[in-house]
């Protein structure tokens, strides 16, 4: 079964866990923690404003996407009455807000920035030794016969059933796919739609805006992006769990 | 016998490396954000000097049309001259403010100070005589949320080099009738789209949007827009208020 694409729904043999090199341990490790701290400042960030919106301009004045149910605190004297700009009567509006929300975007903000650089930076590290160790093409890339949508279902239904998966040097279709997803998608766009709500860099590197159709529309793409990376791990640790926890566990700390 | 000089050479030049060194030490020091052996600060302070290596300090921010005009909030404080809230510890009130508020402005001034040759200070008639700038920006708000407004006022450049701004100077810093502060390096400062703005949308710069004149910062968040504009001064070197909390450079 040495030559299968797909991970063998066999008994485990000795010994043929993958070895992690210490670059992949160490980056993995601290891309998780990162990860963690991007998400707990992200929610804070998300909790001061839960409203999402498309384009350039978006606010509580104006209509959005949607409205996420999650804690702005308190709201309780609100807005004073709008005052148009101009006199045609669709005129955009000023209002004044009689409170001050609570907001703990003095941390959430630099302790997303901060963890931000770390995983940008050890991202770099991985992407580079990933390249140029081969790492990628020997186990990332997939082969001639994987681009195959009957292989994807059979490999897709398999995750579900009871036996245990097993873990061998040899990644999965969908391990392959998702994986190359993660790095090589999900990553870059949660990173420059990051870039895109910035006013300095999107000063310097307008094609940003026109990219993603604005500042909001980022917002709203890093959102559900930052969704799915969440998703990932949610699967990525079942997945742990089911081909067994302290194995794997082992190899990504200590590689044996 | 040699004599024994009280002062030797090698003293006399150690002596003044070290004195120039501590000098030229500390001067250093006061002349970058400090970070409080904060780490969150570290951070703020990398992201500065990331974004001043990388990126071109003079790229003009996206300039929209008039039809992209959006509805605009007022928020933090939205008239520090209300009477009702005298006390309030949110939206400090100020007795000098409602004065000028309920005489239009006329006897408002705006005192340009510190580091340059003419120490200057302007009416809003004086301001509104230099060459306006009018620009239709995007607001970007630390919250989330971002509103479009056209902005007329005249470039803080002008005003400095009107002036005679210091060889020395480093940052400019502005003091505003709500007792906010904020300041800004001489890139910022000297920045094409950084304007005194008094007017808005077409009209005079209204009161909860910081009348008679506010500060533009496109190139940064919302907050360093300081709004309700007092006294600005230039300094060769950081004033340091203390750990606010807030990122002092928030580009980003």
């Amino acid at each position: 079964m040495t030559d299968s694409p797909v991970i063998t729904a066999q008994p485990q043999a000795a010994g043929k866990h993958s070895r992690h090199p210490v670059w992949v341990r160490l980056t993995h490790w601290v891309i998780t923690l990162s990860f963690f701290a991007l998400l707990y400042s992200g929610v804070e960030i998300l909790m001061v404003h839960p409203r999402l919106y498309w384009g350039d301009a978006g606010n509580d004045l104006t209509p959005a996407l949607f409205e996420l149910p999650i804690s702005r605190n308190y709201h309780h004297q609100g807005w004073e009455k709008a005052q148009p700009f101009f006199s045609s009567a669709s005129s955009p509006v000023s209002a004044s807000r009689t409170y001050e929300i609570f907001n703990q975007n003095g941390w959430g903000r630099s302790l997303h920035f901060l963890s931000g650089w770390v995983l940008v930076l050890t991202g770099l590290w991985y992407l580079l030794s990933g390249i140029f160790t081969g790492r990628f093409n020997q186990r990332l890339l997939p082969e001639r016969k994987e681009f195959n949508p009957r292989l994807w279902t059979t490999d897709f239904i398999r995750h579900f059933h009871k036996v245990p998966l097993v873990q061998e040097e040899r990644y999965g279709v969908l391990q392959k796919y998702t994986y190359l997803a993660v790095i090589f998608l999900l990553f870059p766009i949660v990173i420059m739609t990051g870039f895109t709500m910035s006013p300095a860099i999107t000063a310097a590197y307008p094609f940003l805006l026109t990219l993603f159709g604005g500042p909001q529309s980022a917002r709203t793409i890093h959102f559900f992006v930052a969704l799915l990376l969440v998703l990932f791990l949610v699967a990525h640790v079942v997945m742990v769990a089911r081909s067994g926890f302290k194995m794997q566990m082992r190899s990504m700390t200590t590689g044996k | 016998m040699k004599k024994k000089h009280l002062i030797t050479r090698r003293n006399a030049i150690m002596t003044g490396l070290t004195t120039f060194g501590g000098i030229w030490l500390t001067g250093c020091i006061k002349k970058a954000p400090p970070t409080y052996g904060n780490i969150l600060r570290m951070g703020d302070a990398l992201t500065y000097t990331a974004q001043r290596t990388l990126l071109p300090a003079q790229s003009l921010v996206k300039e929209y049309r008039h039809s992209d005009i959006s509805a605009f909030p007022a928020t933090g404080t939205t008239n520090p001259g209300d009477p009702n809230r005298r006390g309030d510890y949110e939206t400090p009130y100020s007795d000098a403010y409602e004065k000028l508020h309920s005489g239009s402005f006329t006897a408002w001034r705006l005192s340009v100070e510190g580091s340059l040759t003419r120490p200057t200070t302007y009416a809003l008639a004086d301001l509104k005589a230099f060459a306006p700038r009018s620009q239709i920006t995007r607001h970007t708000c630390e919250e989330g949320w971002t509103a479009i407004a056209e902005w007329t006022g005249v470039p803080l450049h002008t005003l400095l080099h009107e002036s005679g701004l210091s060889n020395n100077a480093r940052y400019v810093n502005f003091y505003a009738y709500d007792g906010y502060m904020e300041s800004i390096d001489l890139l910022d400062a000297l920045h094409p789209q950084t304007i005194l703005a008094y007017g808005m949308n077409g009209q005079a710069l209204p009161v909860a949007h910081g009348a008679p004149v506010r500060l533009r910062v496109e190139t940064q968040i919302g907050y360093k827009s300081v709004k309700y504009l007092q006294r600005i001064v230039v300094t060769d070197e950081f004033v340091d208020n203390g750990d606010t909390g807030w990122s002092w450079y928030t580009g980003i």
